[in-house]
């Protein structure tokens, strides 16, 4: 333990700890906009500077750890003067159209700014003459209004093993980009958006895809219908000062048909009908030995952009089966369209995902595309939805609960927990125990898949076998697995899993690029507790006692893995290149 | 061979004759059948500059120097047939110096690994590992007071001692040869003039902080630097110097060479590591600092070139020997690259404590012209001005950090009348804005708005609440950017306006620039009573600004003039005026 002084309190904190982490334990909370809890010190506002007692230097709190005996103070006028320079100069290279801004009301330079109580320009402007990158539909790139902290970077290199973004160029015109100053869209970017999570201001953001979905509620000729992905039910409350975490599945329900959308589903159903499939197809590999094992999972788009991008040799192992919101988004236009009656070129499936790459997803390749037209027409991330409520004047807070639709709107506890990290896994083996022996499971939680390890290796009994998983989230943390899969094809062993989950961001969606800003482990934690809960809650746990799935199977689609399904619920991948330029 | 001549030909000659008068030199010793007695070599610097052609001839130990080409069949027949020394071409060798770095640099062929053995090469490695006690060098450097050259002066002994305390296997040392400060070559004249002091030095580090493994980091503008050292590694390899069992020890040492690719932030010693591993050249945060997780995370000393040169004789002298030379807290010698307006600019080599004063007037022969001394520039970007009322003082890294300087790496410019100290300012920050990584706001932007309000004082635009803001972003650069470049760089601008403001204001209020440097703020005219109506100005002018005729005389319109001051180069009867 040290002991030191900040603010002449005396704290104690471990070894190690930064004097930027040490403070909140004295209650002050020393300005930063390049240090994020969930990355390493970048050390590029130079806004956390303190002063430390015999040295005649200020020191960044952010990457100067606590020693022993240290005297700290975090604000003195000259501290505060000279961060008052910093945040004038970051302003003197950002634009001001702040009201026209993506992070309008939620920016963390803006917030500073105004605590600062900055009323003047004392500088003159300069800014780059850079125009926008929207290339990808998904993340739009303003490098007119980055301020270079490098959060996106290190996000993208170092937390996503992406490596798309980097610093080009150095000094005044030092800018983010892919490499080569291609666009994002032919860059190795997996549109996973952590890094539009991340960033401080408002120079990378989501493409706001709002408008087409108002325009579609507003066509009479139109046959609008939602879904909800169910990480998204624990992360718009914070939109509206719920506690993080809090599950606002049914008032979501009340709020979507109050925006006028026709029927409203739920992306868990989806999810109970991958499980259906999915776990068909590892018991499949597993016990009747077509195919390849390890299964690999392939609900995150992310990921399997990213894999068809870096590792495409893993194309065998992977899943076949579409991820849930696409297995709505086509059973929409096709199941329901055929038992309402109503032609499905007229049905607009609008799905609200915690996630970025999603709106990538729904274009990716034909099969996309197997109800005879876009299974899935808009996919808008829990951000863009948030606004669409604000915009629409509803009082969120005050809404009664209400059902989802039926046919596709009923869930199980196993469908939810999609939403984190070690969820599908969990959901699938929870079928799969029951297709080998019978019965369900007794145990039905598997807390050892659970949490925010970045892997998770677990073993699981099944009828006396031994079934080994492995559970990653995060991106770089992906490699430590693939690399045990490839060395055991090598040397010709025996394969170190049997079934593989892997979520591009980390904690699985709850995390994903497209929720509320200030994501930290604490709040994925809490938002994957609520998903947890709501499970709990279910009276059905396991996706194969969705009566409305089992009646799906009987009305329409035949058996899992069966003709149509294999038609309607599976899709394929292939090799891309990394730079498409 | 018993008689050698040593040849140069400094930035005073066109580069490309050298190899004519190494052609003459051997063509005349032919003719004379000399040419089995007498060995030539060409060599890059011996410490001696704009001297023109200048030669060293060690039988009876005379420089020759601003030979000409037909002097040359004198100093062949007089001096190495006969013996005589032709005193009107003697180079009065400037006295007060004290070469340790610089000890062979011109004394013997850089290229020929047996000369620099010849003058105790190696001997310093050789004893350090035959006594095999590591600590004991660093007992020595501690003794010596040597502190690092690079610009912080650091104590070298320390370093050392902190990254072999660190505990790992693996450890590495590196040569920062980055030298990169506008008008400084301190690094270059030892790398291009005597590499095995360097080699030899780095070796020791290895030695005595317990690793296996060394770099050079030597920029690639510095080629003929390059190539030297490449050869001198090749040779310490063939000789046992380098590699598995240095000199019959256990010791096994091996050193490779990364060349930097001309970012002047790669000289910051984290930047330098992301650039060796091949990472973007950008400086991170200490701690922890490179001797507890250095290149590849593992410990890694890493010293500057004059500090290494200075190990070897340290080590075969004593550390109380080069203790005695110097001051209390500076220790030894230091070398500067005096330029500017002296008379004899070149690399000096003095021992600490020797004042402003004697390096300008006793070393450098005093002011070019009869303009009178205005500063002396110290530090480079990173420095300051001294005023010339401060020239009594005696050169250490304290003294000139009180007067707002720093030793830096060791650039050292004299300025006069002509200087603007403003020009200065901006020049020095220019420099830095550009070579700026950009990863810190404060050194990214705050260079940026700096140098803006330098131009804009410098265009007669300024205002005096300029220099507030100019304060005030300087303080933010100095207290809030994360390495040295930017915390430093704004110290051009603090220097000038602490002992020159009266310039600035002479910039702003009377819009002025006294030293008629700043263009934007002269003004030309034509003095009629000295112009004689040759219209020379007026067909010389680029953009018509002169008119009028035989009989009205001509004028200046200052409106269309741009200042580009060649009416008052081409006028040959100083008939334009310039203020």
């Amino acid at each position: 333990m040290i002991k030191a002084k900040i603010n002449n309190l005396l704290i104690e904190v471990n070894d190690g700890v930064s004097i930027l982490e040490a403070a909140k334990k004295a209650q002050i909370k020393i300005p930063t906009l390049c240090k994020h809890p969930d990355l390493p010190p970048g050390a590029g506002c130079g806004l956390c500077i303190v002063r430390i007692k015999g040295t005649p230097k200020m020191l960044r709190a952010c990457c100067t750890p606590l020693e022993e005996g240290m005297e700290i103070t975090t604000h003195d006028p000259e501290i505060v003067a000279v961060r008052r320079t910093v945040l004038e100069l970051i302003l003197s290279n950002h634009p001001n159209d702040c009201l026209q801004c993506g992070r309008n009301n939620n920016c963390e330079l803006q917030t500073l700014v105004a605590d600062f109580g900055i009323r003047d320009e004392s500088f003159q402007k300069f800014l780059p003459n850079v125009a926008k990158d929207d290339s990808t539909r998904t993340i739009v790139l303003d490098a007119q209004k980055c301020i270079r902290c490098g959060r996106c970077v290190t996000v993208c290199q170092e937390m996503q093993n992406v490596w798309a973004l980097s610093f080009l160029d150095r000094g005044f015109c030092t800018r983010i980009s892919p490499a080569g100053d291609i666009k994002l869209a032919d860059s190795p970017c997996i549109r996973c958006g952590q890094c539009s999570n991340h960033c401080p201001t408002g120079a990378i953001v989501e493409l706001d895809e709002t408008a087409r979905v108002w325009e579609a509620l507003q066509d009479e000729d139109k046959y609008c219908v939602v879904q909800i992905a169910p990480a998204v039910r624990v992360a718009i409350g914070e939109a509206f000062g719920y506690p993080i975490g809090t599950n606002l599945t049914k008032k979501l329900y009340a709020l979507l048909r109050r925006l006028g959308f026709k029927a409203v589903f739920d992306t868990n159903f989806g999810a109970d009908v991958t499980i259906m499939e999915e776990g068909s197809e590892f018991i499949q590999r597993y016990a009747h030995g077509k195919g390849t094992l390890p299964l690999i999972t392939s609900c995150c788009p992310g990921w399997v952009d990213f894999m068809e991008k870096f590792h495409p040799d893993m194309i065998n192992y992977f899943s076949s089966c579409k991820s849930p919101h696409e297995i709505v988004g086509v059973l929409a236009k096709t199941y329901y369209a055929q038992k309402k009656n109503i032609d499905p070129k007229k049905i607009v499936v609008v799905s609200i995902m915690p996630c970025t790459a999603k709106k990538n997803e729904i274009i990716r390749c034909e099969e996309m595309y197997a109800s005879g037209c876009q299974d899935v027409d808009v996919a808008l991330t829990t951000r863009e939805l948030a606004r669409m409520i604000k915009q629409a004047g509803i009082d969120f807070n005050n809404l009664p609960d209400e059902e989802a639709d039926q046919m596709l709107g009923d869930y199980t506890g196993a469908g939810v927990i999609f939403g984190t990290t070690g969820g599908v896994m969990e959901a699938a083996l929870r079928s799969a125990y029951f297709m080998l022996n019978g019965k369900n499971m007794e145990k039905i939680e598997l807390n050892q898949i659970r949490g925010l390890e970045g892997v998770k290796v677990a073993e699981i009994q099944i009828n006396g076998k031994k079934i080994r998983v492995a559970v990653a989230h995060g991106l770089n943390h992906v490699e430590y697995v693939l690399d045990k899969i490839r060395k055991a094809e090598k040397d010709g062993t025996e394969m170190p899993y049997h079934f593989v989950e892997v979520m591009a961001c980390l904690g699985g969606c709850v995390g994903g690029g497209g929720q509320p800003y200030g994501v930290t482990d604490e709040l994925r934690t809490k938002r994957a507790a609520g998903i947890y809960q709501n499970d709990e809650n279910c009276k059905q746990r396991c996706s194969h006692e969705n009566p409305f799935v089992q009646q799906l199977y009987k009305e329409f689609l035949g058996s899992p893995l069966g003709e149509k399904s294999e038609h309607l619920l599976h899709t394929h991948y292939r090799a891309r290149p990394v730079y498409s330029k | 061979m018993d008689q050698k001549i040593v040849f140069i030909k400094d930035t005073g000659i066109e580069n490309d004759r050298t190899k004519d008068y190494y052609a003459l030199f051997l063509n005349l010793l032919r003719e004379n059948s000399l040419e089995d007695q007498v060995q030539i070599n060409r060599v890059a610097d011996i410490g001696i500059y704009n001297q023109g052609l200048v030669v060293k001839i060690f039988e009876q130990d005379v420089i020759y120097a601003n030979v000409k080409e037909e002097q040359i069949k004198e100093i062949v027949l007089k001096t190495i047939k006969e013996g005589k020394v032709i005193k009107e071409l003697l180079f009065q060798s400037p006295p007060k110096q004290l070469r340790i770095v610089l000890r062979n640099c011109g004394e013997i062929d850089p290229e020929n690994i047996d000369e620099y053995i010849a003058k105790d090469g190696y001997q310093a490695l050789n004893k350090a590992v035959q006594e095999n006690k590591p600590e004991k060098i660093i007992e020595e450097l501690k003794k010596s007071g040597l502190r690092g050259r690079g610009g912080a002066g650091f104590p070298t002994w320390l370093k050392w001692k902190l990254t072999r305390e660190t505990p790992e296997a693996q450890k590495y040392v590196i040569c920062n040869a980055d030298e990169g400060d506008p008008g400084a070559y301190m690094d270059r004249g030892v790398l291009e003039g005597d590499p095995h002091s360097v080699i030899e030095g780095l070796i020791l580090a290895g030695f005595a902080i317990g690793a296996n493994k060394g770099y050079f980091y030597v920029r690639a503008e510095y080629p003929l630097a390059v190539q030297r050292v490449e050869l001198a590694l090749a040779q310490a390899y063939d000789h046992g110097l380098l590699g598995k069992n240095i000199l019959g020890s256990n010791f096994n040492f091996e050193i490779d060479i990364r060349l930097g690719a001309g970012a002047f932030v790669c000289g910051e010693e984290t930047a330098l590591i992301a650039s060796i591993e091949g990472r973007r050249g950008t400086p991170r945060p200490r701690p922890p600092y490179p001797s507890v997780k250095g290149l590849w995370d593992k410990p890694t000393a890493i010293n500057n070139v004059e500090t290494l040169a200075n190990i070897a004789p340290i080590i075969l002298k004593g550390g109380d020997w080069y203790a005695a030379i110097g001051t209390e807290k500076s220790k030894g010698t230091k070398v500067f690259a005096l330029t500017g307006k002296v008379k004899n600019s070149g690399l000096v080599e003095v021992p600490m404590g020797i004042t402003l004063r004697e390096i300008v007037y006793d070393i450098g022969g005093g002011m070019i012209s009869s303009k009178g001394i205005k500063a002396v520039q110290t530090g480079g970007p990173s420095g300051g001005v001294i005023p010339q009322e401060y020239l009594d003082t005696p050169v250490d890294y304290e003294n000139l950090q009180k007067l707002g300087s720093i030793m830096g790496s060791g650039g050292m410019i004299v300025m006069d009348e002509d200087d603007c100290m403003v020009d200065i300012a901006k020049f020095y920050l220019g420099f830095c804005v550009d070579e700026s990584c950009g990863k810190c706001v404060p050194c990214r932007i705050g260079g940026y708005q700096m140098l803006a309000l330098l131009d804009k004082i410098t265009e007669g635009q300024g205002k005096l609440e300029d220099i507030e803001k100019l304060k005030r972003i300087a303080l933010a650069m100095q207290k809030a950017s994360l390495c040295a470049l930017g915390q430093t760089a704004a110290n051009p601008v603090v220097s000038t306006l602490k002992y020159f403001f009266a310039e600035y204001q002479d910039h702003i209020v009377d819009k002025k620039c006294r030293s008629h440097k700043c263009k934007h703020l002269l003004n030309y005219s034509i003095i009629q009573d000295k112009c004689k109506r040759c219209r020379v100005c007026l067909i010389n002018c680029p953009v018509n600004a002169i008119s009028g005729d035989k009989e009205q005389g001509f004028l200046v319109d200052p409106k269309i003039c741009i200042r580009c001051g060649k009416c008052y180069e081409v006028c040959k009867f100083n008939a334009i005026a310039k203020e």
